[in-house]
């Protein structure tokens, strides 16, 4: 599996992103920067965590409209498979490739801890190496990861699947106490409709090690791998 | 020509920042303040001389850039 991460000035989770992919693919990914307009062809593009310009006007905002989006729109438009981690689901938000935006936590609190994951279908190219329904414990770090759409936009993506992961309690539910930032739904991720996009805000890049947070993160890269290579 | 853009959260969507400053203000003894909502401010000076025209590129900019359009409204104000 041949993937290309996409690196912002202000990004700073892409070189935990390169390990991760490395680790699963035996391919180290190519680093591609932003005012690059063209990204190779790949198999995988990864827009990864961070502070992309610095979170200026919004969260993602400005990285949207770099040179190297347009190229990662017209490769994403043609089917290539494009993740957003983060920063990078903030990002793929504003392009509009992925429904919703991301705001500021209810909480008005900067969130880093782990978080119960629930995966809502493992049939994608993204979580076939969960099963449906498996709970996971994931970190997040986030000031801006609140989920919302309207109403009818939030029925329509659960209508479609397109909902990827929901934050859930210790017991596995869907609650309040189960959602760290205030999410509509507890939505962590969703897919555009064709399913080639995925974004959410938990970081498996950085649960991929015992010796750091565990290694439930490692399934999202696996299942890549065996989708894409 | 000076353009003036504010956007402002729409009706329904959520804004902490704009409760936690209605909070502060309860706790300065503010009373009687019902809701704050918080937006931005935008001035831009364009090199643009017709009115029309530069209203029609701001509203563009906004579309585009300055505003989402998904959580929020904008209104521009083009000054001679």
């Amino acid at each position: 599996m041949k993937s290309a991460i996409i690196v912002f000035p202000g990004t700073n989770r892409e070189r935990d992103m390169a390990i991760a992919l490395e680790k699963a693919s035996g391919t180290a990914p190519l680093m591609v920067w932003h005012k690059d307009s063209e990204i190779p062809d790949v198999d995988l593009i990864v827009v990864p965590g961070g502070f992309s310009y610095g979170d200026y006007l919004r969260a993602g905002a400005m990285a949207a409209h770099s040179p190297v989006l347009r190229s990662l729109k017209e490769k994403a438009s043609k089917g290539t498979p494009v993740m957003g981690v983060c920063n990078g689901f903030q990002v793929l938000t504003e392009t509009g490739l992925l429904p919703g935006v991301l705001m500021r936590n209810a909480g008005l609190k900067f969130i880093c801890r782990n978080v119960g994951l629930k995966v809502e279908t493992s049939q994608s190219l993204f979580t076939g190496g969960y099963e449906d329904g498996q709970v996971l414990s994931i970190p997040v770090a986030h000031n801006d990861g609140n989920y919302f759409a309207d109403n009818e936009t939030l029925d329509r993506i659960e209508q479609n699947g397109q909902v990827a992961f929901r934050y859930v309690d210790e017991d596995g539910a869907m609650t309040e106490a189960g959602n760290p930032n205030g999410s509509a739904r507890n939505i962590a991720g969703v897919f555009n409709k064709e399913k080639t996009v995925l974004g959410f805000m938990p970081h498996p890049e950085n649960a991929i090690d015992p010796a750091v947070g565990g290694t439930d993160g490692r399934g999202l890269f696996d299942g890549l791998v065996r989708a894409l290579s | 020509m000076k353009a003036t853009v504010h956007v402002t959260l729409k009706n329904g969507v959520l804004d902490p920042q704009g409760k936690a400053i209605e909070h502060a203000l309860g706790a300065l003894g503010f009373g009687g303040v019902n809701q704050v909502r918080q937006g931005k401010f935008l001035e831009l000076d364009l090199g643009e001389t017709d009115a029309e025209k530069a209203r029609a590129q701001v509203t563009d900019m906004c579309e585009k850039l300055l505003a989402n359009t998904v959580i929020e409204n904008y209104t521009v104000e083009i000054e001679g």
